[in-house]
């Protein structure tokens, strides 16, 4: 039992990193336009066109 | 007509610019026509070419703009000019409606759910472990360690994720009242207590994962339900934007700027075009015109207007141009009347109670009394008092309305967005649940039965080639007449050298040969105008001649197209129709017999409207108003549900339930048809969530309720409501 010792807090780590990851990414806006944003992903206008 | 818009003139937007977050200037636009992800694309590099641009970032979702540029190397002018240029109608946001109470809103209730997801997690991690546990060879000292970490996880989460319901309870047991949110409170607040207090004394069962759960899935429910109605908002305040309402003010040095309505004050004085809408009510101080008024009191023939006359926004300067000194509404006028009967009609209308708050009422006493005999029952039956009080607590958590509070927002959620699909945008939240309740749908005519622009309706019998050569002329003018005459023709190019003789009409020589497109008198027409007369009654006339050839042509406000079938459709569902109208009573007669109306009135006033509302109301009828005129305002907000077009004036549209787009007239039908099947699911949910209670409530009151099953218990049934909200989707 005394992986527990490890594993609980790393298991609580991890879903706290998710929590502020979420966190953050609503502050920065991110959840504004979920329909846009899904686009910009796909989008290449941002690479050169081969010469 | 009157000179045309005086050269020169410009647009001062800058009530619209606020300061960038790059440090330049930054304004917020709403843009028509974006469909797909192409047109962002477009609008982002079209923009990004234009020198001075900082940064050009679409919402696809909201359809809006944000663009900043370095101060004073561009104009925000410039940038609408350039969206035209890209295709692309838009007008600038004044920043404080951007911000919305409801994004703000929207995002709290969003970082709740984060909280709450996060916590559900890691505690059924936890939970698991103890249930399966309890099977195998858990030792108590591993047990109590979970549980007071989920303990320290749960009581934070808790704190946070489920403000939204305190607060709301909180509020409503100030006022004396009971929502859906206080058995919810007193859920949470108890499973969590007695959770402390039983892994206290090293208890094999804790409801930490129980609470939690139950704020997860209810935010998820009111995380779409606010959603849905940000989205609608968002849409319906794009629209409002869009229409762009100018107005062009005279500055005390003389000088001529358009600016946005907004930026009008009482006292201004404003230039108003000939087939130009007014923007402002004031009165007129100069100038002599003609004034179509059809959106204010419904009534089509056009009213002469001189010095000392009432103007209203809305209303459509036909012939001349006039500058009216811009007034606050004030006593006796026909808005302050208005404006007084709006007032009387908002406070009158009874507060309706939603069917989730009429089962929270029904439901809260039930509840808390099952729990209170359950204690004493066990009590007498000689049972410690602790472990009764336990018992009696896991009766309200099992009770603990998770799927009675999702089974009306869920449908909501469902049959609003499906409303949205169908062009209707309700904006009130219980618009949904009134619509159902209708048995009775009273009409405006001018507008709403029929279309808000004019149309030529003898253009069958008209020689094509003098169609269109008056067309030529026609696209001269800002005439409303004239205009319906350029959309008849098929929008020709305009005739080359046409002038606009004031209060007459239009001359240019097509083919060499001198042309007038105009009033009867001014083609000479007068034999010819009075034989269409006869024929059609409700219509205007204007006259077109070059040489011998004459033509009349005969406009006239024409029903919608699918005005009969909607009606037809309303009648199907057991609707009684009515018509009530501010235009003269032969035309609403004659509209009223095509679509087999027997109800009809005409030369209303506002007042009349309310009064005879009242009386419908009196004989317990529940009526939807469709109305778009600012007479109709009073009448929009005192009827049980209303919808207006959007077309309509600004007052008429605030004091309406909903807004619908396009030029059809079925989503009225199609809106009362899908209210009524939300209100069936809605109940279907209700009775749903009331069957799992009476499987669940004697399980309970035995005392045979452990965390597990009241896990299962509650996301099953939420499920189940959800999944059954999905057949509003029709």
């Amino acid at each position: 039992m005394n992986v527990l010792v490890y594993l609980v807090p790393l298991a609580l780590l991890l879903g706290l990193t998710g929590l502020v990851a979420f966190l953050w990414s609503l502050h920065t806006r991110q959840f504004d336009d979920l329909e846009g944003a899904g686009w910009r992903a796909i989008s290449d206008d941002d690479i050169e066109p081969r010469t | 007509m009157a000179a045309p818009l005086p050269t020169g003139s410009q647009r001062d937007l800058s009530l619209f610019v606020r300061p960038g977050e790059a440090g330049g200037d930054a304004m917020d636009l709403a843009v028509g026509g974006i469909k797909c992800a192409g047109c962002m694309a477009a609008i982002e590099k079209g923009l990004g070419q234009e020198p001075g641009i900082v940064s050009a970032r679409v919402n696809l979702a909201s359809k809006r703009l944000t663009v900043e540029w370095r101060a004073g190397m561009l104009t925000p002018d410039r940038i609408i000019e350039r969206l035209d240029e890209l295709g692309f109608r838009a007008h600038p946001f004044s920043p404080r409606k951007l911000d919305s109470e409801e994004a703000i809103e929207e995002r709290k209730l969003l970082r709740c759910l984060g909280v709450a997801a996060f916590g559900a997690m890691n505690i059924m991690l936890l939970s698991v472990s103890v249930w399966s546990g309890n099977f195998s060879d858990i030792t108590p000292e591993t047990r109590d360690f979970f549980h007071w970490l989920s303990a320290l996880i749960a009581l934070p989460t808790a704190a946070y994720a489920g403000r939204p319901f305190y607060e709301s309870a909180l509020k409503a047991l100030r006022v004396g009242a009971v929502n859906m949110d206080v058995p919810i409170t007193l859920g949470v607040v108890l499973a969590l207590g007695i959770s402390v207090v039983e892994t206290w004394q090293h208890a094999e069962h804790a409801y930490f994962d129980s609470a939690v759960m139950l704020l997860f899935f209810l935010l998820i429910g009111r995380y779409l339900d606010q959603s849905v109605r940000r989205r609608t908002r968002d849409v319906a305040s794009n629209l409002a934007a869009l229409r762009a309402d100018t107005a062009t003010r005279i500055a005390p040095d003389g000088s001529i700027v358009e600016v946005p309505v907004e930026a009008i004050d009482p006292g201004d004085l404003v230039l108003a075009s000939p087939g130009q809408r007014i923007a402002v009510d004031g009165l007129v101080d100069g100038g002599e015109s003609e004034v179509d008024q059809s959106l204010i009191t419904g009534e089509t023939r056009h009213v002469a207007v001189a010095k000392g006359a009432n103007v209203y926004a809305g209303t459509l300067n036909l012939t001349g141009q006039i500058r009216i000194r811009v007034t606050k509404a004030e006593h006796g006028t026909l808005l302050a009347e208005i404006e007084r009967l709006l007032t009387g009609a908002v406070e009158g209308r009874a507060k309706y109670v939603r069917l989730a708050d009429r089962a929270a009422r029904l439901y809260a006493p039930v509840v808390h009394t099952t729990a209170a005999l359950t204690f004493i029952g066990w009590m007498l039956a000689g049972l410690a008092w602790k472990p009764s009080l336990l018992i009696a607590i896991t009766v309200l958590i099992i009770t603990c309305p998770c799927a009675l509070a999702l089974a009306i927002p869920a449908v909501q959620v469902v049959a609003t967005q499906a409303l949205f699909r169908r062009s209707v945008l309700l904006h009130a939240p219980d618009a949904l649940e009134r619509l159902a309740d209708v048995d009775t749908v009273v009409f405006d005519k001018t507008g709403t039965l029929t279309l808000p622009q004019p149309v030529l309706v003898n253009g069958s019998g008209l020689d094509p080639g003098i169609v269109t050569a008056a067309g030529r002329l026609a696209e001269a003018s800002r005439h409303p007449l004239a205009q319906a005459v350029a959309e008849a023709a098929g929008k020709p190019a305009p005739a080359a050298g046409a002038r606009e003789v004031a209060g007459a009409g239009i001359e240019a020589e097509i083919g060499g040969i001198p042309a007038r497109l105009g009033s009867l008198a001014f083609c000479d027409a007068g034999v010819e105008g009075s034989r269409l007369a006869a024929l059609y009654p409700d219509a205007s006339f204007i006259a077109y001649r070059q040489g011998e050839t004459v033509a009349v042509f005969a406009v006239e406000q024409v029903l919608r197209e699918d005005a009969k079938a909607t009606v037809a459709a309303l009648r199907a569902a057991g609707l009684r129709l009515l018509i009530l109208s501010g235009d003269r009573s032969e035309a609403v007669m004659r509209a009223a017999d095509t679509l087999g109306i027997a109800d009809r009135t005409g030369d209303l006033k506002p007042a009349d409207k309310i009064a005879r509302l009242e009386a419908l109301a009196a004989e317990g009828r529940k009526v939807l108003m469709v109305g778009d005129g600012l007479n109709d305002a009073p009448s929009l907000a005192a009827a049980h549900v209303s919808l207006s077009p959007v077309t309509a004036v600004h007052l008429a549209q605030a004091a309406a339930d909903g807004v619908f787009l396009g030029d059809a007239l079925k989503p009225v039908s199609d809106s009362v048809r899908t209210a009524r099947i939300a209100r069936k699911v809605m109940a279907q949910n209700l009775w749903l969530a009331a069957v799992y209670n009476l499987i669940a409530v004697p399980l309970a009151i035995a005392g045979f309720v452990t965390p597990l099953i009241a896990a299962l218990a509650m996301s099953g049934s939420s499920i189940l409501v959800t999944l059954n909200a999905l057949s509003a989707r029709r």
